[in-house]
């Protein structure tokens, strides 16, 4: 049985921002669902008393002090806006 | 030619910088037209930029030696892509740390060594730009990620290379091509101006023609730097002071559970070779258990692509890079409601901008971080993570390095799994555990197949023991030649 439906993938696509063409949506449901199933292989391995690691260094709220320092300048970034407008970057419309 | 030799060669005098560039430019332009090991080269610049480090310094440990850089590390004003559609025009406002230090010592930076797109593969098959080949056998691939920064060091149309390594990435291609690969210890080299793909993985690393090289460049790049707060707050030690050193008394680990069904039976009696030649070097071998490594595959394709899908929320067309172009509004996958505009710019935009294995790896690791499942697969992963860590950390009680083969089989044709992803993410069953546990691991040539291929091994040592694996890998170079074999193609 499968693991994802099509539904499923149609719903990710859609969080994730990826506009899927029939094709693609067919071809990432069965892969993923391979990939899926592969990876279930997890729920062998007794976990309850483990605590997860998100991060191998012991390091914990590196700070630095507050104060003013160079940055880049505003032209550097909006520079690379593929449409930009005087000092803002243009986009779609965002509201209905 | 190494960097240390040429380096030698600089100070006495006995060289020019600029016909050495000359020279390794009309290579380039000789050979990568058919390997790809470059996206691009503008021979131009990079005369001017030697011209400019010649003029102006400084002198420092790679004065006038040009390093080439994979396509994920910012090059201020260069073009820095990826590999990826998506980062079309992007032209870095900044240098990313690892360049300001190689700047610092004199070096000229060769940019855009083709990769897969977004570090996002095991044979370099999935830039945007086309393959990369492998110097080799030009039918097979050079691994990958770091395809391009391996194949420039191997068919010498580089001098040395910095790759970047979330799974196996600098040290697979080293081990495809025949060179030496470091991915160092999670947090010894800063990833401030390293495009992210699994920022708890990433790390970059040297691609390098000898162990001495590999010893000198990351003595360069490596240390904190406060625009990452995950680099870590370890002394650098004198790396290069390592080589030379006498191994005799130092034990070596074989983990039974890296020489099992599906490796390729020439990979191993080379490995098992090398361990005879670490025996006779006056080593002792010594048998570790590493009992999770059959999960690490799973644990990994969970972790990285759900960091993946994260970092890769930024390309949206709106700050840099692709936008694609305003067109009639199309309906979003499925009988959805309309979606406005800005929305619908996001989902032409990374659909046309992103490829396949992108879409693939944003897909799985959205779909594993989304409500209802984050238990099942993402917290799970982070806990077999644990365990595998731990493997480690025992192990590393009983030898001073682990011996593994960097990968199961020697270099694999293009093509040959490219329409199976899971074989895919198969081949880098040997280098993943390396990044969830985030110890360092240096692959180097140990052998031939009989076809002629390099077969790679991996040296593996406990957090911030780069020092012991250059000692190892350094006597293990003394006493073989295989680094001194090159490609035909490097004859040329």
């Amino acid at each position: 049985m499968a693991v994802v439906s099509r539904q499923d993938i149609e719903q990710v696509a859609l969080l994730a921002r990826l506009k899927l063409e029939e094709q693609e949506l067919a071809t990432f449901s069965a892969q993923l669902d391979e990939i899926l199933k592969y990876v279930q292989q997890l729920q062998a391995v007794s976990t309850d008393t483990i605590e997860p690691t998100s991060h191998v260094l012991p390091l914990s709220n590196i700070t630095r002090p507050d104060e003013r320092r160079p940055c880049l300048r505003p032209e550097a970034s909006l520079n690379l806006a593929p449409a930009r407008h005087g000092q803002l970057i243009k986009v779609p419309k965002v509201i209905e | 030619m190494t960097i240390h030799e040429l380096r030698a060669a600089i100070e006495g005098g006995r060289c020019d910088p600029r016909q050495v560039l000359d020279e390794l430019l009309e290579r380039i332009a000789q050979h990568n037209p058919r390997l790809h090991a470059y996206i691009r080269v503008e021979p131009e610049r990079l005369r001017a930029a030697l011209q400019e480090r010649l003029q102006r310094g400084p002198r420092g440990r790679l004065f006038g030696i040009p390093i080439t850089i994979k396509d994920n590390i910012c090059i201020q004003d260069e073009d820095t892509g990826c590999s990826s559609r998506i980062l079309t025009g992007f032209r870095p406002p900044y240098h990313a740390t690892v360049i300001e230090r190689l700047l610092a010592e004199g070096a000229v930076v060769m940019p855009r060594a083709n990769m897969d797109e977004f570090a996002f593969g095991s044979s370099t098959e999935s830039s945007h730009f086309g393959p990369t080949r492998n110097p080799w056998d030009p039918d097979r691939v050079p691994g990958g990620s770091s395809g391009g920064s391996a194949t420039a060091v191997a068919a010498d149309l580089a001098l040395g290379a910095l790759g970047t390594d979330t799974g196996g990435s600098i040290r697979q291609p080293a081990a495809f091509c025949g060179v030496v690969g470091l991915k160092p210890t999670y947090g010894r080299v800063s990833r401030y101006g390293l495009i992210a793909f699994a920022s708890s993985l990433d790390q970059i690393g040297p691609i390098t023609k000898d162990v001495q090289d590999c010893a000198l460049l990351l003595s360069v790049i490596a240390g904190q730097d406060p625009r990452d707060s995950t680099s870590a707050p370890v002394e650098v030690p004198d790396y290069p002071a390592s080589l030379g050193q006498s191994v005799s008394g130092l034990r070596f680990g074989v983990p039974k559970e890296y020489f099992v069904e599906g490796i390729d039976p020439e990979v191993r009696d080379a490995v098992e070779q090398a361990a005879k030649t670490l025996e006779r070097l006056g080593m002792r071998r010594v048998e570790v258990g590493l009992p999770h490594t059959p999960y690490a595959v799973a644990a990994y394709y969970i972790i990285a692509t759900a960091e993946a899908s994260s970092n890769l929320a930024r390309y949206d067309g709106v700050q840099y890079g692709y936008r694609a172009a305003n067109g009639s509004r199309l309906q979003a996958p499925g009988s959805r409601p309309p979606q406005g505009d800005l929305i619908e710019m996001y989902l032409r935009t990374r659909a046309e901008g992103f490829g396949p294995e992108a879409k693939r790896r944003i897909m799985l690791g959205t779909y594993v971080l989304s409500r209802g499942y984050y238990e099942a697969y993402y917290l799970k992963g982070l806990k077999v993570r644990t365990l595998i860590k731990r493997d480690f950390d025992e192990a590393f009680e009983r030898c001073d390095v682990i011996l593994t083969p960097t990968s199961p089989t020697a270099a694999f044709r293009l093509g040959e799994k490219l329409d199976n992803p899971l074989q895919m993410y198969l081949s880098d069953i040997f280098t993943i555990s390396v990044n969830l546990a985030g110890i360092p691991a240096l692959s180097m040539p140990c052998g031939f197949t009989a076809s002629k291929l390099p077969i790679g091994m991996q040296l593996l040592a406990a957090p911030f023991q780069e020092p012991r694996l250059f000692q190892v890998a350094h006597a293990y170079e003394q006493a073989t030649d295989w680094h001194r074999q090159t490609p035909a193609i490097a004859l040329n």
